[in-house]
């Protein structure tokens, strides 16, 4: 492959650069009101972040969600499911309406009026950093804007944790209510999980198939890789002990529609959120939530890495033995000994399986010229490295791959803590060590503080984190909406992935930008018009005028 | 952990594998009593951080299914 090869989106093919983006669900936890309702809880988290967005840019943060081109019940395979056989959490097209009787029927007239002045519950909000936050069933959640490197995929998933942080302390504030904290988990370990997703854009010419069989392998591994770690095994956590995947235990298909129930290793929910001729969005559900930065970065990574070995028809040609049952048996085997059987007869453990990937996937961005540190693609070298380093250590030095391997650092953690305190694992401490792990106060989450003492390692620095808590990634169509967003906070009626509405001063009408190409309406192309125009009007002219996203 | 298959492996490095629930073994006694001393000052480190009723707030978070 020529090394002058550009992918269909206009990125340099054959390594990780892709464009993607991140979904978190956080676990919500409001300490003085138990049994208080999530979803109402959740949209107070909105709402704090609202207030504080209004307050800095001294205006409306009007910016809804437009919901014009959802369609969460088109399925990958080539059909749809009817809407009235479909199970409601699937209606993510829906604006969700939390009703006065819902939170009442919650929590009693004393809430509704302690709420009676405030702003109507807010589900939704686009933030000036292209990101959507918002409610999603009980639990609030942070989709990051499209990016186009695994590095930025970090960067914009850190800046979720920072946006929900500064909502967690206004809330806390507010003595009258208490606090609500979040936590950057998957499971209450009682039998709940809700998700961490990830999202790549791959060309629609790629046949679905193609894509089953390539990412099956490698997503029963790749929690080797980027797990989290568990206390407890099954869903329920009822069984003691250690495995490595927060959601592991909660998968039962291979491959299917739905996410919220019989969730499959491949989710098949077919909404591109862009050209719908051209490309697709592959959403990928089998993940844990990250709070190493490292686990991250190879999440992101080595997938992006293996959807280019898929498009070039280069992916190892292994297919997994029942791989819901080969995923559970890797995720309870934290000595890394359980073996995977493949449908021609072989016996692999986990880490042999991600070896695979690795070669094949170093080769091909060898052969495309996008794998050199120096004159490569700039990102493709450093994944491939940190990639091979984390199989490495994992097979030879537990120790320093408790440096980063985040399943092993915590792990590390809730050993040290057993040998000290002679705990078994069904010790209620080392339950809270698993949750505390991932609360998102930098003061009380123990994953940050291993960072901010060095033993957890970091790629990217608080100051930047900081920057894209406020700020969209230049180099996709998030750029054009979160600046419009920064830019004229009060004339943004909506916005979604493949749109911005517009409402211009002193009309009714208001105007639908489409945004379908992700990698248009970047800095580089509409920077000037943002420049060159600071009213709104003159904006919308030139900007209508030109089409210029 | 109970109940696990053992089966062989081809692992790259098969001396390396530890049992689970043990440290892994250091290649050096140095580097060895460094890591320990980590470990402690992690544990003394989030011994003041943890929330004070374990059993309490393990039980209270609950949450109900996501995506």
């Amino acid at each position: 492959m020529p090394s002058t090869e550009h992918g269909p989106e206009g990125l340099p093919a054959g390594g990780a650069l892709r464009v993607m983006g991140s979904e978190t669900e956080y676990g919500i936890h409001a300490p003085a009101t138990p049994g208080a309702n999530a979803t109402y809880l959740s949209s107070q988290v909105i709402a704090a972040y609202a207030k504080l967005t209004r307050e800095r840019l001294h205006a409306s943060p009007g910016a809804g969600w437009d919901y014009t081109d959802e369609t969460p019940l088109r399925d990958a395979r080539g059909w749809s499911v009817r809407r009235n056989q479909a199970h409601p959490d699937l209606l993510t097209d829906l604006e969700p309406v939390l009703t006065a009787e819902g939170v009442a029927l919650a929590h009693g007239p004393a809430e509704l009026e302690l709420d009676g002045d405030q702003e109507p519950a807010l589900m939704n909000l686009v933030l000036g950093n292209g990101a959507r936050l918002y409610v999603d069933h009980a639990h609030p959640e942070y989709s990051s804007p499209e990016v186009t490197n695994p590095l930025d995929a970090v960067l914009w998933d850190s800046a979720g944790d920072a946006v929900v942080l500064t909502a967690v302390r206004a809330l806390s504030s507010d003595s009258e209510r208490g606090p609500i904290n979040l936590y950057k988990n998957n499971t209450d370990g009682k039998g709940a999980s809700y998700g961490s997703h990830e999202n790549y854009l791959v060309p629609r010419a790629v046949p679905f198939t193609d894509l089953v069989r390539g990412l099956t392998p490698f997503f029963v591994t790749r929690q080797l890789v980027c797990g989290a770690g568990r206390v407890g095994l099954g869903q329920d956590g009822r069984t003691p002990g250690y495995q490595v995947s927060q959601r592991a235990d909660f998968f039962e298909a291979e491959v299917g529609l739905e996410t919220t129930m019989r969730r499959p290793i491949i989710n098949t929910r077919d909404e591109p959120h862009a050209v719908a001729d051209k490309y697709r969005r592959l959403h990928v559900i089998v993940g844990d939530a990250n709070c190493s930065h490292v686990a991250n970065y190879l999440k992101f990574g080595t997938t992006a890495l293996v959807l280019s070995l898929v498009e070039a028809g280069a992916a190892p040609e292994i297919e997994v033995h029942e791989p819901v049952g080969a995923m559970h048996r890797l995720s309870h085997d934290t000595a890394l000994r359980e073996t995977v059987r493949l449908l021609d007869g072989r016996r692999l453990t986990g880490l042999e399986v991600q070896w695979l990937y690795l070669e094949a996937a170093a080769k091909l961005a060898a052969d495309a010229g996008v794998a050199a540190e120096h004159g490569g693609d700039g990102h493709t070298a450093t994944v491939l490295r940190l990639w091979e380093r984390a199989l490495t250590d994992l097979e030879t030095d537990q120790d320093a791959a408790s440096g980063y391997i985040e399943w092993m650092a915590k792990q590390r953690v809730l050993e040290g803590y057993r040998a000290r305190d002679g705990l078994a694992w069904n010790d209620a401490r080392l339950g809270l060590i698993d949750i505390q792990w991932s609360d998102v106060r930098p003061e009380r989450g123990l994953a940050y503080r291993l960072i901010s003492k060095g033993s957890l390692e970091r790629l990217v620095d608080d100051r930047d984190i900081a920057r894209a808590a406020i700020d969209p990634p230049s180099d996709t169509r998030a750029w054009f909406r979160g600046k419009s967003i920064q830019r004229f906070p009060a004339n943004v009626a909506s916005a979604s992935w493949d749109s911005v509405v517009f409402s211009p001063p002193g009309s009714y009408r208001l105007q639908r930008v489409p945004t379908r190409e992700p990698l248009r309406g970047t800095r580089a192309l509409t920077e000037p018009l943002f420049e060159g125009h600071k009213d709104i009007q003159g904006f919308l002219d030139a900007l209508l005028g030109e089409h210029q996203t | 952990m109970a109940g696990q298959e053992q089966k062989s492996s081809q692992s790259r490095d098969e001396n390396e594998d530890v049992d689970p629930g043990t440290p892994a073994p250091a290649p050096a006694a140095p580097q060895a009593s460094e890591a320990t001393e980590g470990v402690d000052d992690l544990l003394d480190e989030i011994d003041g951080v943890l929330e004070s009723n374990a059993e309490e707030f393990v039980r209270g978070f609950v949450q109900k299914g996501g995506q």
